[in-house]
Parts: C-alpha cells; sequence; structure tokens
C-alpha cells in the first residue's frame, strides 16, 4: 500500500515539471501588469497574515491549555490530595470556576482588567465585551484578535481562585465558596491583573508602569494572589476537625499524579503563551518553563531523599508544581541556565516551607497552596529581578530605543526593587481584599459546614452524591 | 461440621489455593482484610506528615467443610503459607451448627 503511494507521488512530481515550462510561458504573457508597489503591498499584507494566523493558531492552543490546568489539571491534583468523602467537592470548586469566572469576565471582570482605566483598575467601557471584536488591540498584541486576547485571559482569571480552594479543602460551604470567589475575582483579580497588565497599570512594565515589575505569566498576578489568599483563608476558617491527630492522608496519589502532570503540560500553553504570538520568545518560555520544572522535582525530591531516606511520589510532583509557580513571572525574562537555578531553589524552599514552617505555625492550609503558590510566587517574583536579561526580552529601552538592562546580574538592580513593590502590592491587596471578603461572607451565609457535615464529607452534604458510589449489584 | 478462618500474608495467597484445590477442596470465601497481630506496621510520609499504619493487608479465606477432612486442610494451608516469619497469619477453627444449600434447601453435610 505504502509503496504504490509514493510511485504515485513520483508521477504526479514528472507530471507538474513537465507542465511547468507551459505554465511559466503562460504567466509571462503581459496583461494589466500590476504595478510593482501595488505587488509588494500585497506581499506585505499577505506575509502579515500569515504572522497573525500562526499567532492565533498558538494563543488559541495556549488558552485551551491553560483551561486544561483547571479542569482536568488541578481538579485532579486536588481532587487526590483530599479524603475519600471530599473528592468530588473539591473537584467541583475547581470546575465551578471555570463556568462562574467565564460568566463574570464576559459581563465585566474583562473590562475591569484590561479595560483603560485608572493606575489600580480597568474601566467600564468594555462592559459585556463591548468593543471586544476580531481587531487586534495594539497595546497588547498587534496579531491577534482581541477576542483571542480575551480568552486567553479568561482562562488565568479561572485557574487562579481554583488555586485558593487548596486551603480550604473539605470544610467550607459550597454556597460561600461561590460568593467569595465573585467577590475575590472583582476586588483582588481583576484590579492586581490590571496593575501589572493592563493600559495605565500601575506596576505595567511593557507599558511604562510607575513601577515597572516583571511579571511573564502571573507570578504576582496569579500565583501571589491566590496563595497569600490560601494563607488568610486557611487561618480565618481554622483547622478541618481533628487536624493535626487524626490522619489526613491523600486518598488517590495516582489522581494527584496524574493531575500534575497535565499542569506541567498546560503550563506551556500559560507561559509560552503569555509570549502573545507564536515566535521565539514563546520557544524561550517554553524551555525556561520546562527545565524549572525538572529542577523543582529535583530540588523537592532530593531534600525529602535527603531527609527521610526516600523520593516520593507525591513529592516529586509537589515539586513540579513549586518549579513551575516559580519561572512563570521569569519565564519570558531569563535564560535556561537561570531557569534551572530558580526551579531547584523553588523545590527546596516549598518542600521546606511545607514540611517544616506549616507544622511549625500550626495553620491548617489543607493542600499547600500557600506553601506552593505563595511562597514559589514569591520567590520567583524576586528572582526574575535578579535573573532577568535584555538577551532574552529587551524589555526596557531608553528614549532613543536602546536596550537597557533588565534585571540585576545585567547591573539594574533597581530592578529588584520594582519586583518587591510588585510583591509587596500583590500580598497587600490579597490579604485586605480576602479578608474583607471572608467577613462579608462569613457574617451574611457562613463560610463553614456544619461539624456534621464536615464528618459526614462535603461531597454528600453539598453535593448529594458520593465520588467511589458502593453498589452491592455489580 | 467445622468453619476453618485463615488469615494468611497477601503473596501466599495463590500457593494455598492450589495446595488447597490438590487435596479436593472447591469451595471457598476469600475476603481482603487489613488487621494486626504482632507483625509491625510501616510508616508513611505525606508532605512530611508522617502516618503509622498499623492495619496491614492480608487475605482471609474462609470455609465450612465435613468434620474429616479439617486436619488435611489445616495441614495443608500451614505448609503452604508458612515462611517462618511474624505476619504468616493464623488459622481459626468452630463449629458449626447447620449449612443449608439456597438453591434446593439441602441441609447438614449434604449441602458442603
Amino acid at each position: 500500500m505504502r509503496k504504490i503511494r509514493v510511485d504515485r507521488s513520483v508521477i504526479a512530481v514528472f507530471f507538474f515539471m513537465a507542465l511547468t515550462p507551459a505554465l511559466w510561458a503562460q504567466a509571462s504573457v503581459p496583461s494589466a501588469v500590476p504595478s510593482d508597489s501595488d505587488r509588494l503591498a500585497k506581499v506585505e499584507q499577505q506575509v502579515a497574515d500569515a504572522k497573525a494566523s500562526a499567532d492565533n493558531a498558538w494563543m488559541l492552543t495556549s488558552a485551551a491549555l491553560v483551561l486544561m490546568m483547571t479542569g482536568p489539571g488541578l481538579a485532579l491534583f486536588y481532587g487526590g490530595l483530599v479524603r475519600k468523602k471530599n473528592v468530588l467537592s473539591t473537584m467541583m470548586q475547581s470546575f465551578a470556576m471555570m463556568a462562574l469566572i467565564t460568566v463574570l469576565w464576559a459581563l465585566c471582570s474583562y473590562s475591569l482588567a484590561f479595560g483603560s482605566g485608572t493606575s489600580f483598575i480597568g474601566g467600564f467601557h468594555h462592559l459585556f465585551l463591548s468593543g471586544v471584536g476580531l481587531e487586534p488591540d495594539p497595546a497588547y498584541s498587534p496579531t491577534i484578535p482581541q477576542q483571542t486576547f480575551m480568552i486567553y485571559q479568561l482562562m488565568f482569571a479561572i485557574i487562579t481562585p481554583a488555586l485558593i480552594t487548596g486551603a480550604f479543602a473539605e470544610r467550607m460551604k459550597f454556597s460561600a465558596m461561590a460568593v467569595f470567589m465573585v467577590l475575590w475575582s472583582f476586588l483582588v483579580y481583576d484590579p492586581m491583573a490590571h496593575m501589572v497588565w493592563g493600559k495605565g497599570g500601575l506596576l505595567n512594565a511593557a507599558l511604562g508602569g510607575r513601577f515597572p515589575t516583571l511579571d511573564f505569566a502571573g507570578g504576582t498576578v496569579v500565583h501571589i494572589t491566590s496563595g497569600v489568599s490560601a494563607l488568610v483563608c486557611a487561618i480565618y476558617l481554622g483547622r478541618r476537625l481533628g487536624y493535626p491527630k487524626e490522619p489526613m492522608t491523600p486518598h488517590s496519589v495516582v489522581l494527584s499524579f496524574v493531575g500534575a502532570c497535565l499542569l506541567w503540560v498546560g503550563w506551556f500553553g500559560f507561559n509560552a503563551g503569555s509570549a502573545l504570538s507564536a515566535g521565539a520568545l514563546a520557544t524561550s518560555a517554553f524551555v525556561t518553563t520546562h527545565l524549572a520544572t525538572a529542577t523543582g522535582v529535583i530540588g523537592w525530591a532530593g531534600a525529602e531523599w535527603l531527609r527521610n531516606g526516600k523520593a516520593s511520589a507525591l513529592g516529586a510532583i509537589s515539586g513540579a508544581v513549586a518549579g513551575l509557580v516559580a519561572i512563570t513571572p521569569a519565564s519570558g525574562f531569563v535564560g535556561p541556565m537561570s531557569a534551572l537555578v530558580i526551579g531547584l531553589a523553588a523545590g527546596i524552599v516549598c518542600y521546606l516551607m511545607v514540611t517544616k514552617v506549616k507544622m511549625r505555625l500550626g495553620y491548617d492550609d489543607s493542600l499547600d497552596a500557600f506553601g506552593v503558590h505563595g511562597v514559589g510566587g514569591t520567590l520567583g517574583a524576586l528572582l526574575t529581578g535578579i535573573f532577568a536579561s535584555s538577551a532574552v526580552n529587551p524589555i526596557f529601552r531608553d528614549a532613543q530605543g536602546a536596550v537597557l538592562p533588565s534585571g540585576m546580574i545585567e547591573g539594574n538592580s533597581h530592578q529588584i526593587v520594582n519586583q518587591f513593590v510588585g510583591v509587596v502590592m500583590a500580598w497587600i491587596i490579597a490579604i485586605v481584599g480576602t479578608l474583607v471578603i471572608l467577613k462579608i461572607v462569613d457574617l451574611t451565609i457562613g463560610l463553614r459546614v456544619s461539624p456534621e457535615h464536615e464528618v459526614q464529607g462535603l461531597d454528600l452534604s453539598q453535593h448529594g452524591e458520593e465520588g467511589y458510589y458502593w453498589d452491592v449489584s455489580t | 461440621m467445622t468453619k476453618i478462618e485463615a488469615i494468611i500474608q497477601t503473596s501466599k495467597f495463590e500457593t494455598v489455593k492450589n495446595a488447597l484445590h490438590d487435596i479436593g477442596i472447591d469451595g471457598m470465601t476469600v475476603l481482603e482484610v487489613r488487621g494486626h497481630g504482632r507483625q509491625k506496621g510501616h510508616t508513611e510520609v505525606y508532605r512530611g506528615r508522617e502516618y503509622t499504619v498499623d492495619l496491614i493487608p492480608k487475605i482471609k479465606i474462609e470455609m465450612v467443610l465435613a468434620d474429616d477432612m479439617v486436619e488435611k486442610v489445616e495441614r495443608a494451608i500451614v505448609n503452604a503459607a508458612q515462611t517462618g516469619k511474624i505476619g504468616d497469619g493464623k488459622i481459626f477453627r468452630s463449629r458449626i451448627d447447620e449449612v443449608i444449600r439456597i438453591r434446593n434447601d439441602e441441609r447438614g453435610d449434604n449441602a458442603l
């Protein structure tokens, strides 16, 4: 079968070779010849269209990859870490974000995050996605339709609150969770996204913000805000009943394993997609992302191996996530060797945070949303200021357009201050916003399920179903 | 009639089952169980939290036998399941008052 096909294609090639002189002769017959400048303009347009199509293809793929990080990625990762009786409720908390935040984003959040407004929050002119069409918004990305940019950014707005759910797993009412997340999206995510990535944002490095913070894919916007809010939630809600005396082992590290692998793959959309185009910068971010994840695994599992004598599967996948988190702000600004260092540092620091510091302080951040995302995000954001390289991404230029150094190693030691301002801003907005929202929800509908419901499990008490139904007749 | 309940190492189940088939036993009920006697469990570590797992997985075989088969079956199980280490398990023997075959209401030894 295969051989026949080869023969046919050879015949086709000969056929076209024979025809070519005839076609050539025909084409050279003078008719109404377009001028050279017309033809050049046409070619230029075609080249631009081709680049736009390529960029759009990658960005739509990236958007889909980032959605895959929430469901099934994070849903599986978190779902496996809880006890059997809470698996569905935990997965449902991530999945609910895919519906809730999507609607909010279309109605008003996109406008608040990415519309022009003040230094702190966007305006209302993109409410109901008005003016968000198929033409690019050159301030963000000159080659992709603004709707592509909008849907891509939505996927970030979805996963960020979903990350917080790890902190209050196994004890928060579904209704309270839903209201909390809606308010959180408005009060914390939208302002932070606007400040770092929006037009006129206070921290925007690409569009001339007052304190240009380098955050390629969301170290501050996604991981610090979610991680720090997670810590506030864990402390405010209090520990799970029986913690830390009763055993609360992950009911299926297998599910978590699959989830973590999906997160790793999806993260290429998250970081390499943040180039907002399909060019070399996307490649650079893709490579750094992958390298940092690898050293994150080695850092965490290696530290564990030295301390406990064994490298665990849960440790390895946790290290991967830590590496991914820390490289997120740096991914499009640093070179491959810096990525190796950032990932390794994150693997070790997050391991110590989750196993040592958390135990000592006694708060119950059930699935370590703070220990991994808050700490890894902060570490990554600060290290970005050290390792950022203008050879990778010439983000800062002087008035004449000459490239200026990016990070501290290159000689721009002031960048570490800017990074610090971005980090502090993210911490403050996360702490204050989360506390205010928790108080409001606590006073109106209450945050925690009743002790009976907590013992029964949230799958049954909140959703009326079980993850693993025991059916005698099968 | 006598009931034999043998708790054995999970890794010895195939050997024991074959030994029982060899002496003509063709009925048994097998359960996956967890428990512990003198054998110590192990520890597991999840993100730095250490858990002692002292309930160890075992296989429990239940059989109800005519009295003349009991000694033979017990010998077969001991021979097949023994490793000589703590954790090999135990056999419990108890009297059974009645056996009823649900299909045709047969009673006693005929129902075995």
